[in-house]
């Protein structure tokens, strides 16, 4: 019994805070909600005792990705659009329907796979350690793939900030522009 | 007895949970764990600002707090914490007019509390983990990583452009510095085989030679550069000085703590003194060879000195480098982690690895010559990266808008 009460603390939390970032109307406070939902899935997985699972969510969501949302937030000046933003959008219903259908193309799979007829483990089902035994054997072939496709993003993020810093050097090895010795030729 | 000596805390623990009736024994257990930590390190914090205060005037030539007394006895200025404590609390909280109240107020709050259940992991001693976790070095960094949210919350919410460059000045330096701090921990995972940090410090007992050099990581090649490389970025992490820019008083005020008063500052402080106590004992754990002794003779000492003594000698060397280094640019903080400290890491990844398949060179000449063999595989890279550094090559620093 007690498992079920951390379980619908967590539940509402993360249900809480997911309401929260969709209904605030400024767009911080949206993205450190989203957050806080990314950290209650983080803790159900935790619950779960799917360890590596709940630490890499931490890490990789409220860590990293929650920060990026908030650099992206600030850059685009989300308090300017802040004003001309409707609560209810006109077109509801289809929004409704389509969440509807995606919730449902969640759930209707979950609910008739073979996974839930079995009883669960009594203990951890998921060591780290068995983890990355089945990373570098079985799915060795996704993990490299992951890693050349991240590894081409890291590249472009790279070759995109090489070509602003080139631009600025030859501005900079042309002595006109240097502004002391501008305003003496005036 | 001295079995008793090293599991005295354990013996009182299981004896005080047994007072109480079954159910609530589990109860009672995390309880007395978490007010022992609290307490413990907190006691620690208050000893590491008032040792750092009067180090500090040591080093600079003056005497430091020295004026405090308690019912009229001299104390040397040793209680001062206990004034700065009574001072921080019953100062005014000045909240600003402008400032988001919600996320100013929750900001401290979220910076403090994942630095303090990063000590739920530490092993401090023989049976000493309070949370054996399988994947325990993994929730250490989890839970830093969950501070630089709250850094952004206190520079955001306090409307002040200060505040905001601090906070984004602390934002990109904890995300450069985590990239070498979680590298340089990798060759002790990959060697140790574990995540669990008390099955790696299980791995660095024992001892060579006779009992006169333990089986600590510090003491091979990849563990000697992965120890510094650390060390350097647990300081950038922890914003201490040399690198405090994102505090740094003559530039930005007090960086995302200007708009702070009162006993929120007092948490902020709290969280950067008690990351850096956290960071340092994860050092001691990871390479120092946790609770072991140095040595087999000196093993008769209880095994939650040591862990406590090697902590504070990290602590006292984070002091020294404050009082000795200046503070350095941005752009040289950010140049050394990304074009020094990453690639020095990642060449400790394979210096590891052939560490790790010379395994089987068990006799003393071979071992020496695999000794040797990775200290130049390490040393290399770690002369050209220097060479690379140097300020001649680099092209001048731009000034995006101050032309």
């Amino acid at each position: 019994m007690p498992n079920n009460i951390a379980f619908y603390i967590l539940a509402a939390l993360t249900l809480c805070s997911a309401i929260a970032a969709m209904a605030l109307r400024n767009m911080v406070h949206c993205a450190l909600c989203a957050a806080g939902a990314f950290a209650g899935i983080a803790l159900v997985f935790l619950h779960l005792d799917a360890e590596f699972a709940g630490l890499a969510q931490i890490l990789v969501y409220v860590g990293a990705v929650a920060i990026l949302v908030l650099f992206a937030v600030l850059l685009t000046r989300g308090e300017e659009i802040k004003a001309n933003i409707r609560r209810a959008s006109r077109s509801w219903f289809s929004g409704v329907c389509a969440s509807a259908l995606v919730f449902a193309g969640i759930i209707v799979p979950i609910a008739y796979s073979p996974g839930l007829k079995h009883t669960p483990a009594a203990t951890a089902s998921a060591p780290v350690q068995k983890l990355g035994e089945s990373f570098v054997n079985e799915y060795v072939l996704p993990l490299e793939v992951l890693g050349l496709l991240l590894t081409a993003a890291l590249l472009g993020a790279v070759v995109i900030a090489m070509q602003d810093k080139k631009e600025e050097t030859k501005s900079i090895s042309q002595p006109e522009n240097h502004p002391v010795q501008k305003e003496a030729v005036q | 007895m001295i079995e008793n000596a090293d599991q005295i805390f354990v013996i009182l623990l299981h004896w005080l949970v047994g007072l109480v009736p079954e159910p609530w024994r589990p109860w009672l257990s995390y309880l007395l764990i978490i007010a022992a930590i609290m307490g413990v390190f907190g006691g620690l914090f208050a000893a590491a600002t008032i040792a750092e205060r009067k180090i500090l005037g040591r080093i600079q030539n003056r005497y430091g707090p020295n004026r405090i007394k308690m019912f009229g006895i001299k104390t040397f200025g040793l209680i001062q914490p206990i004034a700065d404590g009574i001072k921080m609390l019953i100062k005014e909280d000045i909240v600003p007019h402008a400032a988001d109240k919600v996320v100013h107020y929750l900001a401290p709050i979220v910076l403090t509390t994942p630095i303090w259940m990063t000590f739920a992991v530490l092993p401090m001693g023989r049976n000493m983990t309070a949370l054996d976790m399988d994947a325990g070095i993994l929730f250490y960094f989890a839970m830093g990583s969950a501070t630089e949210l709250a850094v952004f919350m206190a520079g955001w919410s306090s409307h002040n452009k200060y505040s905001l460059l601090g906070s984004m000045r602390a934002i990109a330096q904890m995300i450069s510095y985590e990239v070498p701090l979680v590298l340089s921990t990798i060759p002790v995972l990959m060697l140790a085989g574990t995540l669990s940090l008390t099955r790696v410090v299980d791995a660095q007992g024992g001892y060579l030679l006779g009992g006169f050099i333990p089986h600590w990581f510090i003491l091979t090649p990849w563990g000697f550069a992965g120890c510094i490389i650390f060390l350097l970025a647990a300081m950038a992490e922890s914003n201490r000085s040399p690198f405090d820019l994102p505090e740094g008083e003559s530039e930005i005020i007090a960086g995302y703590l200007t708009e702070y008063s009162g006993f929120k500052y007092a948490l902020f402080f709290l969280g950067e003194y008690v990351g850096m106590l956290a960071v340092s004992a994860m050092l001691v754990t990871l390479f120092l060879g946790g609770w072991h002794a140095p040595m087999k003779a000196l093993e008769f000492i209880p095994s939650w000195i040591w862990f406590f003594g090697k902590t504070i000698c990290v602590i006292l060397l984070y002091i020294w480098s404050r009082a000795t280094f200046p503070r350095i640019r941005l752009d040289q903080l950010l140049t050394f982690s990304w074009k020094f400290l990453v690639p020095l890491a990642l060449a400790n990844l394979v210096v590891a690895a052939v560490w790790h398949f010379t395994n089987g060179w068990a006799t003393p000449l071979w071992a020496s010559v695999r000794w040797l063999l990775c200290l130049f595989l390490i040393a290399v890279p770690f002369v050209l990266l220097g060479r690379s550094l140097d300020n001649k090559k680099q092209s001048p620093r731009l000034y995006h808008y101050a032309e």
